[in-house]
């Protein structure tokens, strides 16, 4: 535990001396705040058209209206991003060799990659945690049901977890940062739109690839559902993308 | 303390390293030995648990390392040749870093750090970005991070490769000041490093190897047990390298003009009766030196291909 706490303390460091944290937060909050502060001006406008139908007026909801287009539009942004973030996670340790450092020291495979794993969740708890500040308007000037919110949050969260692990994993594949970005990337994208092709498949084909893309499973947690399905699906993508992470790691050592 | 048994390492087709045996006692510094590409690396990754080997057994301290990585990567400190640092830490902070992953006791890291920032000198750079300190500190750093846990085992791969003399003078008194503590190897390509902090050698070519042992066995097993000296007189005549041969001890003496080759088996030293005999016989002498370069000799054969085990 304390090896994992010892790798994870560094690399936050490096997140955090470096601009790249900084600089990912504050673009990150930036667009959120743009697309939030849309949101809120659609809404309103909706609201002042509707001022005069109270029966029309019941029908608003903030959390429908707002928060579940918010949501979709951060996990866009997450997509671009966590690439950027998990790129130099391994990639960096190789190409400066650093990672000879960390081979030759009593430190497990399972610890460097947690403790890497964990430094990239934290900045995601940063972003997200940062930008929670913007429901301190909905709270105060409107009435959002609470419940919608926090389960949207943890799905970002799980969704963005699960991306970090995708990051991880070609970041051990490759000593090339860009490349590492790219193919994740690209992962993502994929995964993000293969419910798609469901459209023209049918029988299991289509459930599977329902199953398989995030998207599936993100967006009955925008809506306050609490799915243990969504769950254990996300948390199996972490678990997977570590694993592949671990086995490349070891494959090192029989080349 | 260390022992390597018949060790090869293959990358796919290549032969990197090719049925190597050696060993290294305790508490000694040797030196691994080759031209570039022998297979010096490769080495050092395998007894540090980075690389496994294709074949054959290596231990450390009796651990093997196939078996118990984790009980070699504790007590072996390393310096791989591409340093391995972190350059946007300070030196402060990476040798922190260091002690925390090498498993240094919470109440011990703060001492472990400063000793090693004392005995590699890095007092007056330590608050510094490892980015902006010279190439001559980043070597210490790198020293001073396979010292930091006060390893039994020290393994440096060129641990002077890009310093100025004054650096790489200081740097081989300090490899020195470990001796009898720590067993260490050391690998160079270049001659001196071995004869003047080595306490022995394992040579190596294309994997293979090529002599190994303490000094003193290297250079008697090359020249046949004899040592030496070059003499360097006013006249170069047969008559002077007659009156040479007969002081008693010596073996051979082999003139070049004005210079004389002056041998003698190893172990005896008739190198005062010389002298005596050169005042004596008022012989006007220019120069005299010791022959000890014979390991150079002995290398520079062996890796022309001169030389078979």
């Amino acid at each position: 535990m304390n090896n994992i706490w010892a790798v994870c303390k560094k690399e936050i460091k490096s997140y955090f001396t470096s601009p790249i944290a900084y600089v990912t937060i504050t673009v990150f909050l930036v667009l959120v705040g743009f697309f939030f502060q849309s949101l809120i001006w659609w809404f309103n406008m909706q609201s002042l058209q509707m001022a005069r139908n109270p029966q029309a007026l019941q029908q608003l909801n903030i959390n429908q209206m707002v928060y579940a287009p918010l949501f979709h539009n951060i996990s866009i942004i997450l997509l671009l991003m966590i690439p950027l973030l998990t790129m130099r996670l391994f990639s960096e340790e190789k190409r400066s060799k650093t990672d000879e450092l960390l081979y030759t020291s009593p430190l497990s495979v399972n610890q460097i990659i947690l403790g890497k794993y964990f430094a990239s969740l934290f900045v995601l708890l940063v972003m997200l945690a940062l930008n929670g500040l913007l429901s301190l308007f909905t709270f105060l000037f409107g009435n959002p049901e609470l419940a919608p919110v926090l389960t949207g949050y943890l799905g970002l969260f799980l969704m963005g977890a699960a991306f970090m692990a995708v990051g991880i994993f070609f970041s051990s594949l490759t000593d090339n940062q860009i490349v590492s970005a790219v193919l994740t990337f690209g992962a993502l994208l994929l995964f993000w739109v293969l419910n798609w092709a469901s459209f023209s498949t049918s029988g299991i084909w289509k459930d599977v690839l329902n199953y398989i893309s995030f998207f599936q499973h993100f967006d009955g947690l925008t809506r306050g559902i609490l799915d243990t399905t969504d769950i254990v699906y996300y948390l199996s993508f972490i678990f997977l993308g570590l694993f592949f992470t671990h086995s490349v790691i070891q494959s090192r050592k029989w080349r | 303390m260390i022992e390597v048994e018949h060790l090869t390492k293959k990358y796919g087709d290549l032969v990197a390293v090719d049925d190597l045996s050696f060993t290294v006692e305790k508490g000694k510094i040797w030196g691994l030995l080759g031209p570039n590409a022998a297979g010096k690396t490769t080495t050092m990754r395998v007894l540090t648990c980075y690389l496994p080997a294709t074949y054959g057994k290596a231990t450390v301290s009796g651990f093997d390392v196939f078996e118990q990585p984790n009980e070699i990567k504790k007590i072996i400190g390393y310096l791989p040749e591409v340093l391995p640092l972190y350059t946007d830490m300070t030196v402060q902070a990476y040798l922190q870093f260091v002690a925390e992953i090498k498993q240094v006791p919470r109440e011990r890291r703060r001492r472990a750090v400063g000793h090693a920032l004392d005995v590699c000198g890095l007092g007056d750079v330590q608050g510094r970005l490892i980015k902006n300190i010279s190439k001559g500190y980043r070597q210490r750093v790198g020293i001073a991070q396979a010292l930091l846990h006060d390893p039994q085992v020290i393994i440096l791969d060129e641990p002077t490769v890009g310093l100025d003399p004054a650096q790489i003078r200081e740097i081989r008194q300090l490899i020195s000041s470990l001796r009898g503590e720590h067993t260490i190897i050391l690998s160079t390509h270049i001659l001196a490093e071995v004869t003047q902090t080595c306490d022995g050698a394992v040579i190596i070519n294309d994997g293979k190897l090529m002599a190994s042992g303490s000094l003193e066995e290297l250079t008697s097993s090359f020249r046949g047990g004899n040592d030496g000296v070059h003499v360097r007189l006013r006249d170069g005549e047969d008559r002077i390298s007659e009156l040479l041969r007969e002081i008693p001890g010596v073996e051979d003496v082999r003139r070049r003009r004005n210079e004389y080759a002056v041998e003698w088996r190893y172990g005896t030293s008739p190198i005062d009766d010389i002298l005596k005999c050169i005042v004596d016989k008022d012989l006007g002498l220019q120069e005299m030196r010791p022959m000890s370069m014979s390991i150079e000799d002995l290398y520079l054969k062996i890796i022309s291909g001169g030389v078979e085990q």
